[in-house]
């Protein structure tokens, strides 16, 4: 029994600790702190998705900007309308509209809201994924073409400026008001960010159990040797959709939670540029381990706010420095090279003590020879 | 019938600054496997060749009006954007064989570093070339058409280049040794090809001709340091549906998307026809998952 105790601390422990100190966080963070906090939550939520379909299943998929800012602009419309009190948004009156447009009728229903930012990043995730992974399209061809779709999207959200706020996106959300409390309120921004802290929570442990599930080995075994499972009568396509529309889900909900903390949807933060970003998250923390993946988002988020504070031209050639090292030096990120750590030290010591061995039976068979040739 | 006629001259034009930006990725691509992010920086690259030549030649040799200096500025970007592909090759690509994705990520990082530091050489605000003055204007073809030179210019560069190209791959020995390597690495390894210089001297070609790109890009508008990331997904459409390594894939990829964006362009906006083109090439890849001309490869 102590044994089976030991286990289940060593599985909880860690978990439970870290997300009450998170829970715990707005006692002794600044309303300042804790806005940013909550946003890179939403961001490590990014990171787990991500994590999922390229760290385990070995696709790198460069349109999860793209799911996220569709989940964020799907509450962004909830929150504008119930900002604008029943009036036109502004935006749309500025583009000289008269009346609503139709598809946004429906979004003063926060559930209605909520459900088709969840659900249409999806849906469009397992469609394109089903024609892309039929055609056995793979590995670069897979980044290219949802990479193409991010830059597409994020252009012609820009365009539409009517329907979607253009360049400036959704913004000026502050009128929107939940259960009579203003959304900028303390206690409102407090509850985004446990809502954000207890999403995060269920979302790793729902990761956890999709990767130690058998689904999760198929997964890994189909980014290893796609033909091989194949072969033992899985179909790839099935999974893969899966995988995609899941990953995209959970950008998705990440969107919903940025929205309201950072008061701010436009196309700048769903395009091309911020979804490559997202994949160095998981490639500093360590693709193919779920702590690496928040780590990776939390860590490489805090030294970006750090450094374009301070110095903001640097920031980019810090970054481009932290894709080619990431990629170059460590490929496992930091949780991979902290766990390869006590293996590669033994290798090291057993080299050397072997070297060793090699030099004295070199040194010895060397002075035998000498006392042969001189006898 | 005025407007199909200039669509299509519009969407050659188009297609041929595609062709000679995403020759250079496809050979990359075909070969190594590699995915080069940074190849738009190396358009960008291109084009600050010819801002500079502008800036620093163009007084002694006769003025910009000349021209002089433009046709200098070609083959000095070739190079320029050659000796940074090999540079990149023998520090970062060469290590990162077999792992496509990862190159894609580094490159990226590379892009980046590249952008900034034009950013800090030039400064953020675009600069202008101007071009010389037997390239402005153009040829009147009756109904008010007018088909402008410079874009007539760098058709007959992108065919100048392409036949080159063509030459290089099948009548030297260097481009022999470059489709061994392409269709059966190890085997040409055997028979004594090195294949690691095939490989750096492939992408310096290919980093080259993003250079030229660049020049020819300069003429028709502003440069600035993130010039390149405007082509740069279009032209990897263009490896997607053309397939890899082979030429006469990626010639009639790259016109094709070329016509369908300024055609699709018409009836609709420049964004819905580019999202036209995207749905087109994934339905083509139901059809034929590798592409127009796939290479076989044993």
């Amino acid at each position: 029994m102590p044994k089976s105790m030991f286990t289940l601390i060593r599985r909880w422990g860690p978990f439970l600790v870290v997300t009450l100190l998170f829970l715990l966080a707005p006692a002794y963070l600044s309303d300042f702190r804790l806005s940013q906090l909550g946003k890179f939550m939403t961001y490590a939520l990014i990171a787990l998705g991500l994590d999922l379909i390229w760290g385990y299943g070995g696709m790198l998929s460069l349109g999860q900007g793209l799911f996220f800012g569709l989940g964020a602009y799907g509450f962004a419309m909830y929150l504008k309308l119930q900002s604008s009190g029943g009036k036109l948004p502004d935006f749309m009156f500025w583009s000289g509209l008269k009346e609503l447009p139709w598809f946004w009728a429906p979004f003063t229903s926060p559930i209605f809201a909520i459900a088709a930012a969840l659900i249409i990043p999806m849906l469009i995730a397992s469609v394109l994924g089903y024609f892309i992974f039929r055609s056995r399209v793979q590995g670069v061809y897979f980044s290219i073409i949802t990479q193409a779709l991010t830059l597409l999207t994020s252009i012609w959200f820009v365009g539409q400026q009517a329907y979607t706020g253009g360049t400036n996106g959704i913004t000026d959300l502050g009128g929107a008001k939940f259960f009579g409390k203003a959304l900028l309120s303390t206690e409102v921004q407090t509850g985004f960010y446990i809502a954000s802290v207890l999403c995060l929570a269920a979302v790793y442990l729902l990761s956890r159990w999709v990767t130690e599930s058998r689904f999760g080995r198929i997964l890994v075994a189909l980014r290893d040797n796609e033909d091989r499972v194949r072969f033992l009568g899985y179909d790839p396509v099935q999974i893969k959709v899966l995988i995609f529309a899941l990953s995209a889900g959970i950008a998705a909900l990440a969107g919903i939670l940025f929205v309201p903390q950072v008061g701010i949807i436009s196309p700048s933060s769903m395009g091309v540029v911020p979804s490559i970003e997202m994949v160095i998250w998981v490639a500093v923390g360590g693709r193919g381990t779920l702590v690496g993946a928040i780590l990776g988002a939390l860590l490489v988020s805090y030294g970006r706010s750090y450094f374009s504070e301070t110095y903001p031209d640097i920031w980019q050639y810090f970054q481009g420095a932290l894709f080619i090292g990431s990629v170059l030096l460590f490929p496992q990120g930091i949780v991979g090279f902290i766990k390869d750590a006590p293996g590669k030290l033994r290798t090291l010591r057993e080299n050397n003590s072997r070297s060793a061995a090699i030099r004295r039976a070199a040194s010895t068979a060397a002075q035998d020879s000498v006392v042969e040739g001189g006898a | 019938m005025d407007t199909i006629i200039l669509q299509a001259f519009n969407g050659l034009s188009v297609g041929s600054i595609l062709l000679m930006v995403s020759l250079g990725l496809a050979f990359a691509f075909g070969l190594m496997n590699v995915i080069n992010m940074a190849h738009g920086e190396f358009i960008m690259i291109g084009a600050y060749v010819a801002f500079l030549f502008q800036q620093i030649f163009a007084p002694v040799l006769g003025g910009v009006d000349a021209g002089i200096w433009f046709l200098l500025a070609i083959p000095a970007a070739f190079l320029f954007a050659a000796l940074l592909g090999v540079v990149l090759e023998v520090t970062l690509i060469r290590h990162l064989y077999g792992r496509p994705l990862d190159t894609l990520l580094a490159t990226w990082g590379v892009g980046l570093v590249l952008q900034q530091a034009a950013r800090s050489i030039f400064g953020a605000p675009n600069v202008n070339v101007s071009s010389p003055i037997w390239l402005t204007g153009g040829v009147d073809i009756g109904a008010g058409l007018l088909l402008p030179y410079k874009r007539i210019f760098i058709i007959g560069l992108v065919i100048v280049t392409v036949v080159a190209v063509y030459f290089y791959l099948q009548r030297t020995p260097a481009g022999r040794r470059l489709r061994a390597v392409m269709q059966n690495r190890s085997m040409a390894s055997c028979l004594g090809v090195q294949s690691r210089r095939v490989d750096a001297a492939t992408f310096a070609l290919g980093t080259g001709l993003a250079g030229v790109a660049g020049c020819a890009l300069a003429l028709i508008g502003p440069i600035g340091p993130s010039i390149g990331t405007f082509y740069i997904v279009d032209a990897f459409m263009v490896i997607v549906l053309g397939g890899v390594g082979r030429l006469p894939g990626t010639i009639l990829a790259a016109v094709l998307i070329g016509l369908a964006n300024t055609y699709l362009e018409l009836g609709t906006t420049a964004t819905v026809g580019k999202v036209l083109v995207l749905l087109l090439v994934i339905a083509f890849l139901q059809w034929k998952p590798s592409g127009l001309a796939a290479l076989q490869t044993r």
